[in-house]
């Protein structure tokens, strides 16, 4: 921070609610996945528990959804990705007029919002498999196919921009050169365009993978009856959230943080290579600290921490304390219903005098028709 | 070696109405180092992409030993290309860019690598085989183009312009290397430039273009000293044009109305001029003198001088005719000509007189 240009306390504060605002969600649902209570919060604090994770690998929709995701994702990118190349390869073939209006055509997926992409993809299949007399357990009712398809229209896009910005530094001239050198337009391809595409096919296949991961609005559409992970995810923060989802951020943070980790490890070592500082370099240097920043000894370090945690976690039993915690509970409300009966009876001596008649109300009131939901102790917390 | 000719059979390119190459009809023999010389948009580069394939002819045909080339694909033809960038492939080792042919020919590993190595030793660049290709110098990255060019065994090696990158002192060092090259090997070399040096230096025959025109083709030394056109006589080499009007002519000497008065020059090609015909005499800065010659003697103005080291350049002006003269650097000390007025003079069989036509950079 450069105190010349008015910073100190005031950018030192600013940049402290800064990361405030943006990681302290992050932080607190961590903290709630290991608090025993079954609503996720942080106070009051119960006991260090391991147990949400075993809740969140028992639920069977979940998984099930985690399952059809990856599915999904791993097909998107098979389909898109070819898709996408297609149309970038196209878009930079064409003359300028065409290819604007090319462009605006194949852009327009990702400017549709995702809600009408989604009905509109059922309503086609549907019309479609209707036509050529498919019946209900035909591929085009089936909530996988139109998933796939519904995302596969605006995803290929994405990934066609990902191949335009590429293309858009290749040279021509060596496809030319390598005609001109014997090459047949396929080999051409194969040798000179697809191996500098190389890096784009890979950043196309990431991103695809995580639009169709994650995306939601189309497909609780046309998932129809069937669950995908966020769709699955949805339905359950509806139904009531308990921290099982605390447990799953926890899992999803350290995977992304591991593979931020590597990646970095990866970009700084590329960096050197590429200046070829590396004599020079006080890590880079040492043969030993070469090997201990290599991005693979990371990665591997990394997951054994993870393994270990892990581990540690499974073998963790919160039981002794929650049954403390139980037994505190109990006393309590025991205590609270001592109060409460203690209080009852001074106020019947009171209103003894006057009548009899009101004094039963409370004994009638017992057998209520909520199933003694609104009893005293029914609204007791945490349970 | 036996290599093949090529003919330029009545060419013609043309992109919608604009005529790139106007009916280009020429033979360039076998192992011959031809150069095509014109400023840039002249239709030069059209030219050679319509020889080695990329494009078809409007009209006429391309004729490579005897057979038309029509409908060829430039990876059919015995043609190879070495781009103005040399379009080396840059994820590729030196020694996989060189036997890039060879692997789309289905050659295997090990024959690739021993024909790149010897063709790296040809070019003087042993053991670069596996850097990269960002790795090497200009000069080195031409030599391995070359290397690749050749590595297809082509019968004829085209090159576009590919020195235009170079730094000078390369450049030159560049025209020895390729003309020895050229002579080893014994291809046929479609060479195209703008730069008048390297044509000349380096070519058997050069061909000057214009506008799409091959205006002459002939050996350097008669493109410099017995211009066709007055295009040609003012794109190649400095020269003075002085422009004027036949008076009369007597068997190859002109006489020409000027500014100057009456100047005398030979004829280009032997032609017959009618009196008061519209037409030019060119004369070389390195051919006036300072000594008034008979019949030839004008006067002109100084107006600065430039020193260039193995000469000095003398600019003049008279009757708005801007002059320009070259003393050779003998050691002498320098004419101090400097506001003055000068007399000039030259030979009438040094001037030639050419019909009325384009200047170059006019």
């Amino acid at each position: 921070m450069n105190r010349g240009t008015g910073g100190g306390v005031v950018a030192t504060g600013f940049s402290l609610l800064f990361f405030t605002f943006l990681f302290g969600p992050l932080i607190i649902m961590v903290i709630t996945a290991f608090n025993s209570s079954s609503f996720p919060r942080i106070t009051p604090w119960e006991c260090f528990t391991t147990e949400w994770f075993g809740v969140l690998f028992a639920n069977d929709r979940l998984m099930s959804g985690l399952a059809n995701s990856l599915v999904i994702a791993v097909s998107v990118v098979v389909i898109a990705v070819p898709i996408g190349l297609a149309g970038a390869l196209a878009l930079s073939e064409l003359g300028p007029r065409l290819r604007a209006a090319l462009y605006t055509v194949l852009i327009t997926p990702i400017l549709i919002p995702g809600v009408v992409l989604g009905i509109s993809t059922i309503i086609f299949w549907g019309a479609f498999g209707r036509s050529v007399g498919a019946d209900y357990g035909s591929i085009f009712y089936s909530g996988m196919f139109l998933t796939l398809a519904g995302q596969v229209t605006f995803i290929s896009a994405y990934a066609m921009l990902v191949f335009l910005a590429r293309l858009q530094r290749f040279d021509p001239i060596l496809t030319e050169a390598a005609l001109d050198l014997g090459a047949t337009p396929g080999q051409a391809f194969r040798k000179i365009l697809l191996p500098f595409l190389g890096p784009a096919i890979g950043s196309a296949a990431f991103l695809t993978f995580l639009a169709s991961f994650e995306n939601y609005n189309t497909t609780v559409f046309t998932i129809l009856s069937g669950n995908t992970f966020t769709t699955a995810l949805a339905s359950k923060v509806r139904h009531g959230t308990d921290p099982s989802l605390s447990a799953l951020a926890v899992i999803i943070i350290g995977i992304t943080l591991i593979g931020a980790v590597v990646h970095e490890a990866h970009m700084r070592r590329k960096e050197v290579m590429r200046t070829g500082t590396t004599a020079r370099s006080r890590i880079y240097g040492n043969p030993v600290l070469r090997t201990l920043v290599h991005p693979l000894t990371i990665f591997v370090i990394l997951l054994g921490i993870a393994g270990f945690a892990t581990y540690q976690g499974t073998q963790h039993d919160a039981g002794v304390c929650k049954q403390q915690i139980l037994d505190e509970k109990r006393a309590r409300q025991q205590e609270l219903l001592e109060e409460q009966r203690r209080k009852m009876e001074a106020q019947k001596q009171n209103q003894a005098p006057a009548s009899t008649a009101p004094a039963e109300e409370p004994v009638k009131a017992n057998p209520s028709p909520f199933g003694g939901a609104f009893k005293s102790n029914g609204l007791k917390p945490g349970e | 070696m036996a290599t093949k000719d090529i003919v330029l059979d009545h060419v013609s390119i043309r992109f919608g109405a604009y005529t790139a190459v106007d009916n280009a009809h020429l033979v360039i023999k076998g192992g011959e180092f031809f150069s095509f010389l014109g400023p840039s948009g002249c239709g030069k580069t059209t030219l050679l992409r319509c020889i080695s394939g990329f494009s078809d002819p409007s009209e006429g045909r391309v004729l490579i030993g005897g057979q038309d080339m029509r409908g060829i694909g430039p990876n059919k033809r015995p043609t190879a290309l070495i781009f103005q960038n040399l379009a080396l492939f840059p994820l590729m080792s030196v020694a996989d860019n060189i036997a890039f042919p060879l692997e789309v020919r289905g050659i295997g590993r090990k024959e690739r690598r021993k024909r790149a190595d010897e063709l790296l030793d040809m070019i003087a660049l042993p053991g670069v085989g596996d850097k990269k290709v960002h790795e090497l110098s200009g000069g080195q990255r031409q030599r391995v183009a070359i290397a690749r060019a050749l590595a297809v065994e082509p019968d004829i090696l085209l090159l576009d312009e590919p020195l235009s990158a170079l730094d000078l002192k390369l450049r030159h060092h560049m025209r020895t290397e390729l003309r020895a090259i050229q002579q080893r090997v014994g291809l046929t070399f479609i060479y195209i430039t703008h730069d008048q040096g390297e044509a000349l230096t380096m070519s058997d025959r050069v061909a000057v273009m214009n506008a799409g025109v091959i205006e002459q083709v002939d050996p350097p030394e008669t493109i410099y000293n017995r211009p066709k056109t007055s295009f040609v006589a003012s794109f190649v080499g400095e020269t003075n044009a002085i422009e004027g009007k036949v008076a009369q002519q007597t068997e190859a000497l002109v006489s020409v109305e000027t500014p100057f008065g009456r100047l005398q020059g030979r004829a280009a090609g032997g032609r017959q001029y009618k009196a008061g015909e519209d037409c030019i005499l060119f004369i070389r800065p390195e051919q006036l003198s300072l000594e008034g010659g008979t019949p030839n003697t004008l006067t002109a103005n100084w107006v600065k001088e430039e020193f260039e080291g193995n000469s000095r350049q003398l600019f003049l002006e008279a009757n708005g005719v801007q002059l320009r003269l070259t003393r050779v650097n003998l050691g002498g000390t320098p004419d101090n000509l400097s506001g003055g007025t000068v007399s000039l003079g030259f030979t009438p069989e040094q001037a030639i007189v050419l019909p009325h036509g384009a200047l170059a950079g006019a």
